[in-house]
């Protein structure tokens, strides 16, 4: 399955150029099951991500939502290479960075900042906010001498809507909204060109992660970052994000346009997920048509054979379970892996 | 939404009045839970709908009568549930109310079913306890109740252990474990929130279906605005401890007379709404349980706060039948919100 962002497409804004700036090619990330004490055999694999491509081009946002198990976040692991993946390549800046190793990574890294979801997780609790902010400085070598490091500290912290004045604070003591922004900061020290929203805003309540989101569409168009945001979240992934990819076990089922998405939704399992999720108003929620999928989402250990989806597909034939499906551009910058879709 | 019994008496199944929670910590007394009062009536679905530390889960442990004390204690107010005051039943009387005419659904089903009983065991245990069934009788029961949610081969579920089974099927547990004994109210405290939005609303519908199929009312516990709009007859948005806004989920949306309520509304983004649209969201932080001001505990992230807000608390008044609101400017939000739908 291949879904490639389409060279016809419009750029959403004026900052998006056309060529991308991550490229990532049929990727594959499985991680082997193995069994016996002293001579350990691989018995199975969790194809955690199977065969999967997209493009992120510079200034843009790509959302990739799904529900857990479905390879959203080591998609964002392999690209940082917190986790080597089994197949494909990933391109960024025109080079491939599939197996890059040592100051060479490095030097990649330096140029894609991650947040993480758990925001007291995700913080060396005995280290200072400045420290944390901070240590990518140090890393990258990015600045000079102690008062320029500072001056530095201070800024990421202002620019991500904190007082530097608490900078010798620790984590606990900073709220969840807080503790987030801090994340935020830290990702961006290094000034990278990607950053890699791992479910940034999903521990926060509303009244945050509505700040959160809004100060995340503030550095993009400040500081020209393509992101990728990760979340299972529908409604934020959509609101945030210029193409929207849905994932179903491992693999990428529909990719389209933010407004495609909801507009348009070919893919039965987008139509089931978007029906999913309640819209904050009485009078649109008695309107609307509910399709609930029966079931639960398969193990990624033994997935279906043919179409992944198809035990839960309210539509499905019997060739659902024959082949895999072939992703298919059925509109402009939208394509569809489903051999149902658009038949009606 | 039914707001009355077949002879129209309209009688409140929960009436739930000034209730006071507070708990003891090593900063002196929380109060969790400030004079809240609400109504549920029979078979109606009603919300209590806030952030964290608002004190909604509060709310709910205290009408169960499972407030750990200490620290905590239920310092004052009435909880008449059938024309009886739970607050002033002894423990053998509660534990027939706890389960029996009252269900319970908690947030993470995998701590509140007992990992070392079979789910089958933990269905019959009530009916056996509150409906004085046979073992056999109960393991008819309990096998009916496990397809009635959902199981598949309940016969041969029956015997399983939580563990082998996954989030959303221990979820349907948990509602076959409530709805067992056939309560007149079923409480779900945040009972989908840690499930996949397809299972989520997969729990969602069930508990929908079951609830009005027996009649049950349903008090639904929840931070999610969307899933409030969709199930809810009548919603109390809470906010330090208060209900600030109670009435008609139509009213509270879409008439909404309180600035906190606004503030949440134009916080989440919609899926309905074009994207990439800017949010509006409440600024500043949540307060922290223990944060108390004179006057309105709304005012430091109100942008209609007022000099009277700093030191009048805004009781909670009706601004037309069966919406009412705690605040002082709600004109000013009402006169907003008209403006921005018009």
């Amino acid at each position: 399955m291949t879904i490639q962002s389409s060279p016809t497409a419009p750029p959403s804004a004026d900052a998006v150029s056309s060529t991308p700036l991550l490229d990532v090619r049929d990727l594959r990330v499985h991680f082997p099951i193995k069994r016996g004490l002293i001579f350990q055999r691989q018995v199975a694999a969790v194809k955690a991500v199977d065969g999967v491509s997209f493009s992120i081009r510079p200034g843009e946002t790509l959302g990739l939502v799904g529900e857990s198990g479905s390879g959203k976040t080591t998609i964002g692991k392999a690209i940082v290479r917190l986790v080597q993946s089994t197949g494909g390549n990933i391109e960024f800046d025109g080079a491939d960075i599939t197996s890059l190793k040592g100051s060479s990574l490095r030097a990649v890294r330096r140029q894609m900042g991650i947040v993480f979801q758990d925001p007291y997780g995700a913080l060396n609790p005995r280290m200072t906010a400045g420290n944390v902010v901070g240590e990518p400085l140090k890393v990258h070598k990015v600045t000079s001498g102690k008062g320029e490091y500072l001056d530095e500290v201070a800024r990421l912290m202002e620019t991500v809507g904190l007082n530097p004045a608490m900078m010798n604070r620790y984590p606990h003591e900073f709220s969840g909204g807080q503790r987030q922004r801090i994340g935020v900061a830290r990702a961006l020290a290094a000034k990278p060109k990607l950053m890699i929203l791992d479910e940034p805003v999903s521990a926060l309540d509303v009244s945050i992660q509505a700040q959160v989101i809004n100060l995340l569409q503030d550095l993009q168009e400040q500081f020209n970052l393509a992101y990728l945001f990760i979340a299972h979240d529908l409604s934020v992934v959509r609101h945030i994000s210029d193409r929207v990819a849905v994932m179903y076990l491992g693999k990428i089922v529909e990719t389209a346009d933010a407004r495609q998405i909801y507009d348009n939704p070919l893919h039965p399992y987008t139509q089931a997920l978007m029906s999913a999720v309640p819209v904050p108003d009485p009078r649109i929620e008695r309107q609307r048509t509910r399709v609930v999928l029966s079931g639960d989402i398969p193990s990624p250990i033994a997935p279906p054979p043919g179409c992944v989806f198809h035990t839960r597909c309210p539509i499905a034939i019997d060739e659902c379970s024959q082949a895999l499906p072939e992703s298919r551009e059925l509109e402009s910058g939208h394509r569809v892996a489903c051999i149902r879709a658009g038949t009606g | 939404m039914r707001r009355s019994d077949e002879n129209g008496h309209a009688e409140p199944l929960l009436a739930v009045q000034g209730l006071t929670t507070e708990f003891d910590t090593e900063d002196g007394v929380i109060r969790a839970v400030d004079g809240v009062s609400f109504d549920v009536f029979p078979g109606e679905t009603v919300s209590l709908v806030g952030e964290s530390g608002c004190g909604k889960s509060v709310t709910a442990l205290s009408i169960m009568r499972l407030i750990q004390s200490p620290p905590g204690r239920i310092a004052g107010g009435q909880v008449m549930f059938e024309g009886r005051d739970l607050l002033a039943l002894d423990e053998r009387e509660m534990r027939a109310v706890r389960g029996g005419k009252i269900g319970m659904i908690f947030q993470e089903p995998m701590t509140s079913l007992n990992p070392v009983l079979s789910i089958g065991r933990q269905i019959t245990e009530p009916l056996e306890l509150h409906q004085k069934m046979s073992s056999s009788e109960s393991q008819r029961r309990a096998i009916e109740l496990l397809d009635m949610v959902g199981i598949p081969a309940p016969d041969q579920r029956f015997r399983d252990y939580p563990h082998q089974l996954s989030g959303g099927q221990r979820q349907r547990v948990m509602i076959a474990i409530a709805m067992s004994c056939n309560p007149a109210l079923l409480i779900a405290d945040e009972a989908t929130t840690a499930l996949d939005v397809t299972i989520q609303a997969q729990i969602l519908e069930l508990m929908k279906s079951v609830t009005s199929q027996a009649g049950t009312a349903l008090l639904i516990i929840t931070h999610n605005l969307g899933v409030v709009a969709r199930y809810a007859d009548r919603v109390n948005v809470m906010y330090a401890g208060k209900v600030r806004e109670s009435g008609p989920a139509d009213a509270i949306y879409h008439r909404t007379r309180h600035p906190y309520t606004a503030g949440l509304l134009h916080s989440v983004p919609r899926l309905d709404r074009i994207a990439g649209e800017r949010l509006d969201p409440i600024p500043g932080e949540i307060p922290d349980p223990g944060h108390r001001i004179t006057g309105c505990a709304c005012r430091e992230r109100c942008r209609f706060a007022v000099e009277r807000c700093t030191s009048e608390d805004p009781p909670i008044a009706e601004v037309s039948p069966g919406h009412s609101t705690a605040c002082w400017e709600h004109e000013q939000v009402a006169a907003e919100v008209r403006a921005v739908s018009s």
